[in-house]
């Protein structure tokens, strides 16, 4: 009777030892094809930052290589000083005018988009519901849609190689006012507006000085990700400024001039556009992630 | 209010605010983008090219679009299908995998049990490829998968004497679109992932607890708890996976290496827009044509998968209210 109870205790403890095991084995499994995927993520990028730095010929007689070569700075020389590349690429061009559209259009949607969720939350007046269920209605509709008649129209007023289109419009971001509408419901108590009435605080001012501190976090996010969206477009940037013009370019335009300009066939030099393209949104990614990757999993949460 | 208070007039209606603080959305909306959408379906109704801006052609566009004719039409209208074709094509193979991906990594990775090691380095690594120019992502694959010995693939491969012939990538029908969806999907798989890793999370876990405790395997846990709880957010993925394939735009247009050359393997509706009101000599009746049949398109979809989700829902809750009852009344009868 004793024995048979030992028994069946040891074979419990050794289906829980096995359990474990099982466990231990799984999850080794799992983490070796973690490692393999995110393998899969940086080597394009460090393939990227090593081929920046070596020749050409280096390159296209012995292809993928995982050791950097010496070349960075012939390959930047390259770049900066001869006449073939000059006329369709300028780093310092390219950055100015992505930072202008980006930073423009950032500001004012995330300013904007704040100023209607905060209408739409704090006041009560005819035909609330329905300017929010058509701010989501057409959030569905793709950019594609409208382009056409958008092109169209922005010749016809002349303001075709103009940056006018491609910041203003930020201000009417559907999205945006979504996000920053489910925030204020959750975290900002209206009793703190009827307070500052009470104060005498205007009704702007409140907006200014408690509403926007209050929405910090919900404001980070959606400029970080109005940003990323704005710096990275290449879509509407080549709609609108249909000349092409040098000055005017934005970085992913001046990366596409050199992609496809069939007499520019030195692979160091290519590699390097690329790798001037990237690195920077990579390094500040990494040092925003934090809050990026907070971002993304908030935006799941909306339905 | 006003009838128990009526004396007390001077409290004040902020309405006014209201109005006033939506406003610029509403200005802005009306100027860039509810006009345009409105003109996109007028000019769809005239003709292309310069010449022809002004006359009225009515149906003509998506007759030659959708149904073709003779010379001029046909080419046009063999184009456009191929366009849809390809942009199915794509967006099958780059959401299928992507979901799958993310979706077995999501699970593993919100495991309590597996308790998987640098989740935070995976997540900030997994992410990554979304943050970054599609531009420079596209000109970077470009110039890995290089069609002629130049290209890094091919050169390693002639290297080592892997093959004896350069592999023709970019051009070959198949090669390229199978790139093109593995580059969609690396771009995209680290977003759904964490998308649906918050939903995952937000599921109680004494559901969980629940289920193991009665015996459930991480099989039965997975298709009877987790798949059926995430289905809101499921949802919401496959609507944006959706209306972003349909956007299809900045790797096909630019993954070719003879400049002006779109490949006609990789050629999106979105790409055919492009192509039609950015010629020389604009082509808005097509163009216009063309996105008026994206949005119908858009709206089917759209309001279908919403249609379902909500009468199956229904559906299951019936059920479940119905088998609760049942449960009910067989306790009572102890």
């Amino acid at each position: 009777m004793a024995s048979t109870t030992l028994n069946a205790h040891k074979s419990a403890a050794q289906l829980n030892a096995d359990y474990h095991k099982k466990l231990k084995i799984q999850s080794t499994v799992i983490f070796v094809i973690c490692i393999i995927l995110a393998v899969i993520c940086l080597v394009p990028i460090y393939i990227l930052i090593v081929n920046a730095t070596r020749t050409s010929t280096d390159i296209t007689s012995n292809g993928i290589s995982l050791i950097p070569g010496l070349a960075l700075g012939d390959n930047l020389n390259k770049l900066t000083t001869q006449a073939e590349y000059k006329v369709s690429f300028n780093a310092f061009y390219g950055f100015r005018n992505s930072l202008i559209i980006a930073i423009g259009a950032s500001a004012l949607s995330v300013f904007f988009s704040g100023m209607t969720a905060y209408g739409l939350t704090v006041y009560d007046f005819k035909g609330r519901n329905a300017a929010f269920t058509f701010i989501l209605a057409i959030m569905m509709v793709p950019v594609q849609v409208t382009s056409t008649g958008f092109l169209e129209f922005m010749v016809r007023i002349k303001l075709y190689d103009n940056y006018i289109p491609l910041i203003v419009p930020a201000i009417a971001a559907p999205a945006v006012v979504f996000f920053m509408k489910q925030y204020m419901e959750s975290s900002f108590p209206l009793s703190i507006v009827e307070a500052a009435r009470i104060d005498g605080c205007g009704e702007f001012r409140t907006f200014l000085q408690i509403g926007i501190p209050m929405l910090k976090p919900a404001f980070a996010v959606q400029a970080i990700f109005a940003f990323v969206t704005n710096w990275n477009n290449y879509y509407t940037p080549s709609m609108i400024l249909l000349s092409n013009k040098i000055e005017q370019r934005t970085m992913p335009m001046m990366v596409a001039a050199i992609l496809h300009n069939d007499k520019l066939s030195d692979y160091g030099v290519r590699y390097a556009v690329i790798a001037i393209s990237i690195i920077p949104v990579v390094v500040v990614y990494l040092i925003l992630s934090k809050y990026i990757i907070a971002g993304v999993a908030l935006g799941g949460v909306k339905e | 209010m006003q009838s128990i208070q009526p004396r007390r007039r001077k409290s004040i209606s902020y309405a006014k605010y209201g109005y006033l603080f939506i406003l610029p959305f509403f200005v802005v909306y009306c100027f860039f983008m509810l006009y345009p959408l409105i003109n996109t379906f007028v000019l769809s109704f005239y003709g292309n090219g310069r010449a022809n801006a002004d006359v009225n052609v009515g149906f003509q566009n998506f007759q030659y679009l959708l149904a073709g004719g003779s010379r001029p039409a046909k080419a046009i209208h063999e184009e456009f299908v191929n366009a849809l074709k390809n942009t199915v094509i794509l967006w099958f193979g780059n959401f299928i995998p992507q979901i799958c991906l993310s979706l077995l990594l999501a699970v593993w990775f919100t495991d309590s049990k597996l308790k998987i090691k640098g989740q935070g380095f995976f997540k900030v690594v997994m992410y990554m490829p979304n943050i970054i120019t599609a531009t420079s992502v596209c000109a970077l694959f470009l110039s890995i998968f290089g069609n002629t010995k130049y290209g890094a693939v091919n050169s390693f491969l002639l290297h080592n004497n892997m093959i004896s012939e350069a592999i023709n990538f970019v051009t070959g029908v198949g090669s390229s679109r199978v790139i093109v969806m593995f580059i969609q999907t690396w771009m995209w798989f680290g977003n759904t992932m964490i998308l649906l890793m918050s939903g995952i999370m937000g599921i109680n876990p004494s559901l969980f607890e629940a289920a193991s405790i009665d015996g459930a395997n991480s099989g039965q846990i997975f298709f009877r708890i987790t798949l059926p709880v995430l289905r809101p957010i499921f949802i919401y993925v496959l609507i944006t996976s959706m209306i972003g394939g349909l956007q299809m735009f900045d790797i096909p247009y630019l993954f070719h290496e003879d400049p002006n050359t779109i490949r006609p393997s990789l050629e999106t509706v979105a790409v055919f827009i492009y192509k039609s009101f950015h010629a020389t000599d604009p082509n808005y009746g097509y163009s216009a044509a063309a996105s008026v049949i994206l949005f119908i398109i858009t709206s089917i979809l759209g309001s279908v998968t919403f249609a379902m989700n909500s009468s199956t829902q229904d559906k299951k809750k019936n059920k479940i209210d119905r088998k609760a009852a049942k449960a009910r009344k067989q306790l009572g009868g102890f």
